[in-house]
Formats: structure tokens, C-alpha cells, sequence
């Protein structure tokens, strides 16, 4: 087919569809949803900065296609404060784990879903868990001192 | 007055959270490609993928025929109306600056260069317009490599030439100290060419609603390029609003005024209707100028007992193919620190500026000095070894004593204060020196596989861009004050404009305390104002370290104005003498009577009403000021890096990272350890990983992440940092700047510490990038040299 | 950064999925986790007319064959790290699965998409030969079994018609006695290995008994180092003697020179990392 119909839910609301086979994820989030808070950083998925979670899983979404997300549950940085802020957003925020913030989403997704699969990382497997986030600002020294609060702090996810 | 307010300075030195924050983790951020306008359309560039050539046909007429096209155009659409891209810095008189055209016209010059641009509805759309472009091209030879650039047998960059100019300076006699010196040893050193790789690819968009122009750009100069783009494009200047929303990251690479700004403005005007220009990191890494790229040939003369005589230093530079913003200061930013915080009898430099076929270079995080720095650090340990002394001693032997200062030295810099026995001795403590070198003997003396190596960077930099009087004696078109304005509404709140231009430095936050601390008013109530020229009208923006060094004394001196309206305003109501009016505890009074007075927030309301103002008051305390520093302001430190060295594999890796800066007084001292984390990281990256390489037919190779290594947290050490506060005499704050200061420091340190390592084996210089493979060779080679180990 | 255009579709069985395929002919092309395939569509680098999306084919899981183990050619990078049938029987696949990329793309990433790029570099096709793997192909004509050497053929290029789909790998149970290593040499994290190295011994009386070593990134395809392997057979399980058993690990092979490596420093890695690999892999 040249155009399909799918049916994604995004942050909780469900969202349905027209698209070309080639549209990337990420620009279904960004360019048609007005998803913005996921931004794009490369082109050959090594930045990480498109980071969001699919069925629970973190996944780079500048390589997956929107329509291999139709039925799935996608959550974006948008959707990690329930009222609010999620646990990291709240660490990121008190260890000065961001300057320009433009890696922050994905950096933030990438490291929920490190504490999902590892509550109490060492610091080593917090900077292995994080391989596929590139900061250029932070020098990571403190992105990792985030994530050791905030799995102190108890988040699990 | 202000000294009176010791109590209330609570905000000075102290790490508070950022303001910056909140949009920030919660993905609300206002980055340039967020932005979509009514109608608007998006810009696709067709791009050179020959080094060098004739443009001979550029046939658009398939794109344009695709359903979705709009419009598409080639450099001679816009030959009449697109100019030459600015270059501000004319650092000689017979300086070559050929003439860039945004779009190529005629010949191309580097794999990347526009030759036209697609518009069309949708990004995907305009994708595939540019994929069906067709231009010819007749291939013309790159030049390539520096050191041939400028052989008679070279082929041209440019009909003038392959040489762009010549800069020489020179104190003391320079001959005389080398003449008969004990010692002298030359190194040559290779400075690679670097990608800056921001994590936010750049962005433009550009509207034209009736003559008036509105560019939002991924910059990190929007009231520069305010003024370039009204001199390049002719628009008059008051119809062009530059915005800079949210920037994800500069570090000098988003110091420009590029061809897609320029193009976006010109496109727009054609077609009426709003444009979006957006890069993908392949594009970024192509056409984004790029740091470095120096050769350098380096001397030093001795006396036995490590006493320096004088240094001499020669540098090729690669401009690449044209001169862009500031693209031939940049290693002469470096030319009065290669001396850096030694002392010397004679110290000679000169840079010669050579066109290739590749990216032009231009300014990345340090601009000039990490090369200094490098150079000078990397021979100092080469004297060391050679005269068989420890190096930290050698440098203490030579370096300027804490109580020398200020000291001018034979670079005619004035360096106004510092103490590198202080940050020398807090870094060897953390570090546990002495316990290193010892382990560093024992692992030699047992031949072990993995060699243990030290490297020391004690460096300086000149920062705070820049005193104007001194960029006019270099030839530098532009000024280097900085701009601000405090005002207080009538609910006491406070805004305060300021003319620096943040992309991640927390200038909304460390500006709130600095006017909280001035004012006596709440952080929380303050606002900070940035990167619109209709918001903030004036001011040099953000780049070499200047925003503290320069915005913030100008907002301190606009808050003492206020504070002097405050003053009159309060002696008036409390028909008091002006000369018995004091500010403490955030309220003016009467001294020695504190009950009867006022806080800045009510006297600001009480001009809002204006019921009692003295005769000749203006109703307002809102007050602008500008801050032209008198000199650069000069951080310093001592970097100590731990290195082990798998022989076996060439692996190297950092067991330790120490780092004690001295960057005067502080503001906010988070923000600033951030800024040193993230300087040493791009400057291990530079060390051990990171190289833009072009191919022999001057194609980029490494045009994609997955090739232009940037380190994840996962190849980086954590780091250890400490600071020691030598405040700066050259503004009331006391403040050096930092925001280069990590990335000029360490590069040395870790390569000083990878050769300590292999010296041993008789290496003495490992090209960086410091591969595994570089590494391994080098032993190789050493071993077969007869090298023992 | 923007792909070109293409079709799309995603069978719910493996007939038609193999129908499509077979219809589409040289133009169609396989998507799995997309992980391989979607950087080099962003990069305009491939141009497929068609992609068959094989995701909704089931296909994913490991299943114990009593002396193999037949993993769903679907199974993500992932879902093998955590297979506790793989961790029990064949922990080299493990092991090797948590050295390729990075935990985003690894929850995508599939065996068989690994091994169906081939591309040499890639972690996953030296295990497979070091394992003697047989992938399971289905085409037009019904099922097939290919061993893995076969399997890689060329760059980029394997013995699957262009329109048969892998849909699982048969591995051997590692028994008694068996050990393991994967060592990739890379310069950052994410980085493809400059060289990589899989190791087995199995190990008897101090001694190597047996060795297999597949290796990544010393040829256009992944190369079973079989001088090395018949110098480890009988040495002594001491890192001295695989050292010397390892010299030999880069003979018959055809290292590229590239960006990451000249020829000679990849047959020096691959020399000194069979040597590490053998050390751990037979408990030296």
C-alpha cells in the first residue's frame, strides 16, 4: 500500500491517521501530532535524542516508521509527569543534568528505561545503560549523578 | 553603596537550580524547528559532491515538476541580490578575502557548497525535489593539504592564490634567546580538524510580511546577524528581527552568519511566503564550519636548569575554502597564549591562513587557545623529559609567582591575577600525584602490559570577549562590550534585558541571581530577556567566554543606576540628604535608621503613580548600561589526567581526571562546574576520538555519527573538580568566565599523560586523535627503532 | 534524512509474506526491527520499491529442540539477552547480543535481521558461524536449511533468494564443558567493532579439546579462524599456550583497511583478541 491508516496512542490520547509508509515516527510525533517535545539530533540513529518508549520498551524513533507503530502505545517526554514531574525530570532537574536540554528527552526516556529493567544501577551501568544518548553539553558527569538519585529516589521506571 | 549589601548577597556563590529547567525536561521547548507558520514551506538545499568545480548546467526543471514544488532556484537566481558572506576579521591589510556567495554560482569549492535550494510543501516533498535536481559539474583538482597548499605546483582554491595572509608578532629577540640556548628542542604537532556536532542541528525560518523580515534561527548571534544580514542583503536594518529561541548547543558553531540564514531571507522575499530550513547531521557535519585544523611547528630554548629563554611558533592554518565570520582570527586568538603563564625572554609567532578545498573553519569551543595551549603544554613536557626533570617542576620553575601579578608578559598580555601554586597544589592533592608516580615505576620497572601514564595541562586563557579598543588594533570589525537593561514594573518584579544570547550557559538563572543580590529583590521575581532583537536590542552575544566576564558587569552597572534613581527618589520622600541614604537588607534609608524606608519594588510602584517625584526625575528607575572591559579576563588551572595504555591493543583509557580551575569569582557554581564537565569532555573527545577526515577526492568520510566519534557517557571518566577563586581585577564582579576553559585544558592533559606513558618505549608524540591504532603503531615503530621497554 | 518513497505491507503469515516478497521481486525488501535497513533508507543509500514488513509473523522467541535451540528469526537483541534458554545453553549468543549497539536499539534490533544484512562488521554473524548455525529460510518452494558459512556469501549479501525470508536459526546446545566469549575491540560504545572475536573451548583435562572462533570484520563476510582453532585443539588451557595458538587467527583472512583500521593492526587485534577470548572461553 501507498498510504495507510493507523491508530497510535500517544501520551494516553489515541490518534488516527493517514500516512505514507516512509513517514519516520518521530516525524508522526513531531510534524502531525505537534509533538515537539521530542526533537531529532542525526540521521543514522546515534544520538539518541529521539527517544521515546514503545509498548514500554525505549525504542529511537527516527528509526521506526509510524505505521509500525500502529496499535502501539507510545509515550514521549510529554507524558512522563503525572500531575507531577516524573522522578528523573525531578533529578535531571536538582543535579544540573542539562544545559541546552536538547539531548534531555531522550536522555530522560533512555534512563527510565534503564531503572525499568535495573532499579539500582552502578554508576558503570548507568553510563552503559546511557551508550546511545550523545550530550554534547554535560560531559555526562552529572546526567549520571541524576540517574543515581533519582534510582534512590525509587523510580522504577 | 552596593558594599553596604554584604547580608544580602545570598544569591552570589550559590548552585541554584535553573529557571531554564522547567521547559526544558518537560519537552515544552521552542527549538527553530518547532516553529510552524501559516503557509509555510520548507527549504531543501542541493548540495556540491565534487571538492572542486565548474558549475556548467543546473537543471531544475524535474523538481520543480514535482507535484508539491513550489519553486526551486540556483545560485544565478540570486547572483544579483545574495552578496558575499561576511568575514569581520581582516587580520592583515593584504589579507585575501575572496568574495563567498551563499549559492555557488559559478564554481564550487568544497563537497557541500549550495548550488540550489527546493521549496516546497512538506519536508518529504522537498527531499525528493532536491534527489531529481541536475547539475553538471567539470571536475577541477582539490587541494587538499596544507602543507602543499602553498607550493608553486599547488592547484588554486582561488585565482589570488592558495595564501590568505600572513601574521607575524614578536617581543625580545627571538634569535638571541635560541642562539647558544643549552637546550632547544622543535616539535611539530597536528591540531585535526574537528566537527563542533551541537546536539541541535541548525534551523532557520524566515518570514517577509510586507518589507518586514523575521528570521528565527538555531544561532548563537542573533544581534550580529541582525546587523550582517541588513549588510549583506541591503534590507534596512530596522526591518529585520532576528530571533534565537531555544538554541540545543553552539560552542562556536552557531557563531555565524551562514548561507541558509542569508538564502531563508531571500527565498522568502521571493516567494512571499514563510520557509523552514532544517539540517540533518550529515548536512550539519558537511556545512557547519568546523574547529581546528592547524599545523604546528614549535621551538623552545632553555637553560639547563629549565629556566625558559624564548618560543618560537609557526602555524599553518586551514581557512578551507573561504573566510567565513571570524574563520582567520581564530589561530591568532591562540597567538598570545602560546607563552601562556611561563615567563621568557623572547617569544616569536606567525600563522600563515592557506586555502583548501574543504569546510572553511571558524570558531569551536576555545577558538585559538586549546591550540596554545596544546602546544605549549605538550613541549613544556617534552622539556621536562629532555632535561630529565619532573614536569610539574619544570612549570613551576618557569610560571609567573601569585605574587607577580599583575604581570605583563612577553606577549604583551596583562594578566590581572591568578595563583598557579594554589590550583597546582589542590589538583596534586586530589589527584594523589606523588601515589600515581609511584605505581606509574613499579608498573614500568615490572614491564607491565598496561603502562601507566600521567599528563599535567597548567594552563591559562584569555577570555571574556574582548575590550573593543583591542579588537580594533587587530583588525577586528566588530566591538566586544556587552549591553543591558534593568527594569522594575510597578508590582515590584523585575525584567532585566540582556543583550548575551544563552544556548545552555543558564543565563535566565545566574542573571536572576546577580540582579537579586543588586536589587534585594527575590530570584523568583526576576526575568531575564534574551535572543529577540525586538526584545533586546542591543548586545555582542554569547561566544569566548564573555557572558559573565562582560553581560553580567553590564547588568550589575545598570542595577547601580537603578539604584541611584532609587536613592535620589527615596531622599526625596524622605526629605533626607541623598548622602544619608543607604541600601541594606534590600530597602533604602536613612542611616542608622532602617524602620523608615523603602524597597525597590514600592519605589518602583511609587513612580508608576508618579505623585511625588523630585523636580528633574524622570518617573522610572529603569536603567541600560554598557560594559566595554577594559582587558580579557584570564582563567587558569591545573588539569591532571591518569591515562592506562593497553600496549597490547593501543586502547587507551582515562583512570582519573582532575581538574582545579580558577575562574575568579562566581555567580552560580553549578552552572560553572557544568561548564567545566562539559569542556573536558569535547576535550578528551578531541584527545582520543574525534577527527574530520576527507578522502583524497575531498569528500567528508566522516559525515555521520556513527563515524565522527562523539564520546557517549559510557567512553567518558567521571571527573573530580575543584576550584580556587583568584577574583578578576577588570570588573567589580570578580568574574574570569568558564565556558571554554574545560575544553582548552584537557586536551593536553590527556595526551601529555598517553606519551608520559609510552616514553618509556622512546614515543614521544602521539598524533590525535589518539587512536588504539595510532598508539598500538607508535610502539610498534618504537620497538622496532630498538625502542626498550 | 528523509527516505525515498516505497509500498508497504505487512502479511499476517508467512505465505503471504512470501508471496510479496516473491511478487515484489529485486524491488522488495524485508523489514524487520528496521534497525539495519531505516539508517540506510535515511541516507538514500537504498532505494526498495516495496517493504515486506515480517513483524505480525509470530516468529520470535526461543524454542528448545532437545539438543538445539531454534531462535524466532524476530527475536529481538533484547529478548536474547534475557532468554533464559539461551543463558543456560548457549550464552554466547547472550553475551554478544549486549555488545551490539545500544539498549534502545537492541529492544528493536532482531536476530535475523542481523544475520539477514550480513553486514561483516556486525556482532551476531561470527557467533553464528562460530556456532555452526543453520538458518531456516522459507521461499516460494517451501522450507530450507542453509549452515551459517554458506550463508554469508559476500558483502552485504547472503545465499536467501531474493525471495525467501529467514525465519529462525537453529544453534547448537553448548554441553558440558563448553566456554564462551565475545570480545569486540571498538573505539566508543556504539562504535561497530573494528575487530570482534567469538569464542568456544571446550575444555578436557586442562586442555582445549576443541575450539571454535568466528570472527567480525576481517573480510567481506564473518570468518571462522580454523588455523587458530586447530592450534588451540589440544594446548593447554593457559593463556601462554592460546597465545601462541592464537598467532594463527588471522591467517586466511582478508582484513579491510578503513577509516577504523589499516589491514595489519586488524590481524594484530584479531590475533591478540583470540587470544583473550580463548583465555576466558576455556577458564585459562
Amino acid at each position: 500500500m501507498s498510504r495507510a491508516n493507523i491508530t497510535v496512542t500517544v501520551d494516553g490520547v489515541t490518534y488516527t491517521d493517514d500516512v505514507e509508509p516512509r513517514l519516520l515516527l518521530v516525524h508522526y510525533l513531531r510534524d502531525r501530532l505537534g509533538k515537539t517535545g521530542t526533537p531529532i539530533g542525526c540521521d543514522t540513529s546515534n544520538c539518541g535524542a529521539c527517544t521515546v518508549h514503545l509498548n514500554g520498551e525505549s525504542v529511537k524513533s527516527c528509526a521506526v516508521l509510524a505505521i509500525q507503530a500502529d496499535g502501539a502505545e507510545v509515550t514521549t517526554i510529554e507524558g512522563m509527569a503525572d500531575g507531577q514531574w516524573h522522578p528523573l525530570q525531578q533529578a535531571f532537574h536538582s543535579e544540573h543534568a542539562l544545559q541546552c536540554g536538547y539531548c534531555s528527552p531522550g536522555m530522560i526516556m533512555a534512563a527510565a528505561d534503564l531503572l525499568r529493567s535495573n532499579p539500582r544501577p552502578s554508576d558503570q551501568e548507568i553510563r552503559e545503560g546511557l551508550e546511545g544518548n550523545l550530550c554534547r553539553c554535560t560531559g555526562y558527569e552529572n546526567i549520571v549523578r541524576a540517574v543515581r538519585r533519582a534510582a534512590e529516589a525509587g523510580a522504577t521506571s | 553603596m552596593t558594599a553596604d549589601t554584604q547580608a544580602a548577597q545570598a544569591e552570589q556563590g550559590r548552585a541554584r537550580l535553573r529557571k531554564e529547567d522547567a521547559r526544558l525536561v518537560t519537552g515544552q521547548t521552542n527549538w527553530t524547528d518547532n516553529i510552524v507558520l501559516p503557509g509555510m514551506l520548507h527549504m531543501v538545499f542541493v548540495r556540491s559532491p565534487m571538492a572542486h568545480a565548474r558549475i556548467t548546467s543546473v537543471d531544475l526543471s524535474a523538481a520543480r515538476a514535482l507535484p508539491g514544488v513550489i519553486a526551486a532556484f540556483s545560485g544565478a537566481d540570486f547572483a544579483d541580490e545574495q552578496g558575499s558572506l561576511p568575514c569581520a576579521w581582516p587580520v592583515t591589510e593584504d589579507i585575501v578575502i575572496p568574495a563567498h556567495p551563499p549559492m555557488a554560482v559559478e564554481e564550487v569549492r568544497y563537497v557541500g557548497e549550495a548550488v540550489a535550494v527546493v521549496v516546497a510543501r512538506d519536508r518529504y516533498t522537498a527531499a525528493d525535489a532536491a534527489a531529481l535536481a541536475d547539475v553538471s559539474y567539470e571536475p577541477l583538482p582539490p587541494v587538499l593539504d596544507l602543507r602543499t597548499a602553498l607550493d608553486e605546483s599547488s592547484p588554486k582554491v582561488h585565482a589570488e592564490g592558495n595564501k590568505s595572509f600572513e601574521w607575524v608578532f614578536a617581543q625580545g629577540d627571538a634569535d638571541e634567546a635560541f642562539r647558544g640556548a643549552p637546550v632547544v628542542i622543535e616539535r611539530n604537532y597536528r591540531q585535526q580538524r574537528l566537527i563542533p556536532s551541537a546536539i541541535e542541528p541548525r534551523a532557520v525560518v524566515a518570514t517577509d510580511v510586507g518589507g518586514e523580515f523575521t528570521l528565527w534561527s538555531s544561532t548563537q548571534i542573533p544581534h550580529v546577524l541582525r546587523v550582517m544580514l541588513a549588510l549583506v542583503t541591503g534590507i534596512p536594518e530596522q526591518n529585520i528581527r532576528v530571533i534565537a529561541p531555544d538554541v540545543g548547543g553552539g560552542f562556536g558553531s552557531k557563531l555565524q552568519v551562514t548561507a541558509e540564514e542569508v538564502l531563508a531571507v531571500l527565498v522568502t522575499r521571493k516567494l512571499g511566503r514563510p520557509v523552514k530550513w532544517t539540517e540533518s547531521r550529515s548536512e550539519g557535519n558537511l556545512t557547519v564550519h568546523h574547529g581546528r585544523d592547524q599545523w604546528q611547528r614549535i621551538r623552545i630554548a632553555a637553560d639547563r636548569d629549565g629556566r625558559l629563554r624564548g618560543l618560537s611558533v609557526d602555524l599553518l592554518a586551514d581557512m578551507g575554502a573561504y573566510l567565513m565570520l571570524v574563520t582567520p582570527g581564530i589561530p591568532l586568538l591562540g597567538a598570545f597564549l602560546y607563552n601562556s603563564i611561563y615567563k621568557m625572554d623572547a617569544y616569536s609567532f606567525r600563522c600563515t591562513g592557506v586555502f583548501t578545498t574543504k569546510m572553511p573553519t571558524d570558531a569551536y569551543r576555545g577558538a585559538g587557545r586549546p591550540e596554545a595551549t596544546f602546544a605549549i603544554e605538550r613541549i613544556m613536557d617534552e622539556l621536562a623529559a629532555e632535561l630529565g626533570m619532573d614536569p610539574l617542576q619544570l612549570r613551576e620553575r618557569n610560571w609567573i609567582r601569585h605574587e607577580e601579578f599583575p604581570y605583563t608578559t612577553i606577549s604583551n598580555m596583562e594578566y590581572d591575577s591568578g595563583n598557579y601554586e594554589a590550583a597546582t597544589a589542590r589538583a596534586r592533592e586530589l589527584f594523589g600525584y606523588d601515589a600515581l608516580r609511584q605505581e606509574q615505576n613499579e608498573r614500568n620497572l615490572d614491564g607491565d602490559p598496561v603502562r601507566l601514564g600521567i599528563g599535567i595541562s597548567t594552563y591559562i586563557e584569555a577570555c571574556g570577549w574582548a575590550p573593543s579598543r583591542i579588537l580594533g588594533q587587530l583588525g577586528y570589525a566588530g566591538g566586544g562590550w556587552e549591553h543591558a537593561s534593568v527594569r522594575v514594573l510597578p508590582t515590584g518584579k523585575v525584567e532585566v534585558v540582556t543583550g548575551t544570547s544563552p544556548h545552555g550557559q543558564g543565563h535566565e538563572t545566574a542573571w536572576s541571581q546577580l540582579v537579586a543580590d543588586q536589587l534585594g529583590v527575590a530570584f523568583e521575581d526576576v526575568r531575564v530577556l534574551h535572543g529577540d532583537t525586538q526584545v533586546s536590542p542591543k548586545g555582542f552575544d554569547t561566544y569566548g567566554s564573555r557572558s559573565v566576564a562582560v553581560g553580567a558587569p553590564a547588568i550589575f552597572s545598570a542595577c547601580e543606576k537603578v539604584l541611584a534613581k532609587a536613592k535620589r527618589l527615596t531622599a526625596h520622600m524622605l526629605e533626607a540628604s541623598e548622602n544619608d541614604i543607604e541600601f541594606s537588607d534590600g530597602r533604602l534609608h536613612v542611616r542608622g535608621d532602617p524602620e523608615k524606608g523603602y524597597s525597590i519594588p514600592e519605589l518602583a510602584l511609587a513612580t508608576f503613580a508618579a505623585h511625588n517625584m523630585p523636580s528633574g526625575m524622570e518617573p522610572s528607575l529603569d536603567s541600560d548600561a554598557t560594559f566595554d572591559p577594559e582587558n580579557f579576563s584570564f582563567p587558569h588551572g591545573t588539569h591532571l589526567c591518569a591515562v592506562e595504555v593497553d600496549t597490547e591493543t593501543g586502547q587507551v583509557s582515562i583512570r582519573s581526571y582532575v581538574a582545579v580551575d580558577d575562574v575568579g569569582k562566581v555567580i552560580n557554581p553549578m552552572i560553572v562546574e557544568g561548564q567545566v564537565h562539559g569542556g573536558i569532555a569535547q576535550g578528551i573527545g578531541q584527545a582520543l576520538y574525534e577527527e574530520a577526515v576527507y578522502d583524497d577526492d575531498g569528500n567528508l568520510v566522516t559525515t555521520t555519527l556513527a563515524d565522527y566519534l562523539v564520546p557517549s557517557a559510557a567512553d567518558l571518566p567521571s571527573y573530580v573538580t575543584d576550584r580556587t577563586e583568584t577574583p578578576a581585577t577588570t570588573n567589580p564582579l570578580g568574574v574570569k568566565g568558564v565556558g571554554e576553559a574545560g575544553t582548552i585544558a584537557s586536551t593536553p592533559a590527556v595526551v601529555n599523560a598517553i606519551v608520559d606513558a609510552l616514553r618509556p618505549f622512546g614515543i614521544t608524540d602521539i598524533t590525535m586523535p589518539c587512536t588504539p591504532e595510532r598508539v598500538w603503531r607508535a610502539i610498534q615503530n618504537a620497538r622496532g627503532n630498538g625502542g626498550a621497554a | 534524512m528523509i527516505p525515498a518513497k516505497f509500498d508497504y505491507v505487512r502479511p499476517s503469515s508467512l505465505d503471504d509474506a512470501v508471496r510479496a516478497l516473491d511478487e515484489g521481486g529485486e524491488d522488495a525488501k524485508v523489514i524487520a526491527g528496521g534497525q539495519s535497513l531505516l539508517p540506510l533508507l535515511r541516507l538514500r543509500l537504498s532505494y526498495p520499491e516495496l517493504l515486506v514488513d515480517v513483524g505480525s509473523l509470530g516468529l520470535r522467541g526461543v524454542r528448545d529442540e532437545g539438543e538445539s535451540l531454534l531462535i524466532g528469526a524476530l527475536t529481538t537483541h533484547d529478548d536474547a539477552i534475557r532468554d533464559p534458554l539461551l543463558a543456560a545453553h548457549c550464552g554466547l549468543i547472550a553475551e554478544a547480543a549486549g555488545r551490539v549497539a545500544d539498549p534502545a536499539v537492541r529492544h528493536r534490533a532482531t536476530i535475523g535481521g542481523a544475520l539477514a544484512h550480513a553486514d561483516p562488521a556486525a556482532d551476531m554473524p561470527a557467533v553464528m558461524i562460530a556456532l555452526d548455525a543453520s538458518m531456516i529460510a522459507r521461499g516460494p518452494g517451501g522450507e530450507r536449511t542453509i549452515g551459517a558459512e554458506e550463508f554469508f556469501s559476500d558483502y552485504l549479501t547472503t545465499a536467501l533468494a531474493a525471495n525467501e525470508i529467514l525465519t529462525g536459526v537453529r544453534v547448537p546446545k553448548l554441553g558440558h564443558g563448553w566456554g564462551y566469549r565475545y570480545e569486540k575491540f571498538h573505539r566508543t560504545a556504539q562504535a561497530w567493532a573494528i575487530v570482534g572475536v567469538a569464542a568456544l573451548a571446550r575444555r578436557s583435562n586442562g586442555q582445549v579439546a576443541e575450539a571454535r572462533i568466528g570472527l567480525a570484520n576481517m573480510g567481506s563476510v564473518p570468518v571462522r579462524a580454523r588455523a587458530a582453532e586447530a592450534a588451540a585443539a589440544g594446548a593447554d588451557a593457559s593463556a601462554d599456550a592460546l597465545r601462541s595458538a592464537a598467532q594463527h587467527a588471522d591467517e586466511g583472512t582478508r582484513p579491510p583497511a578503513d577509516l577504523h583500521g589499516a589491514a595489519d593492526y586488524r590481524r594484530h587485534l584479531a590475533r591478540v583478541l583470540t587470544a583473550r577470548a580463548l583465555a576466558v572461553a576455556s577458564g585459562a
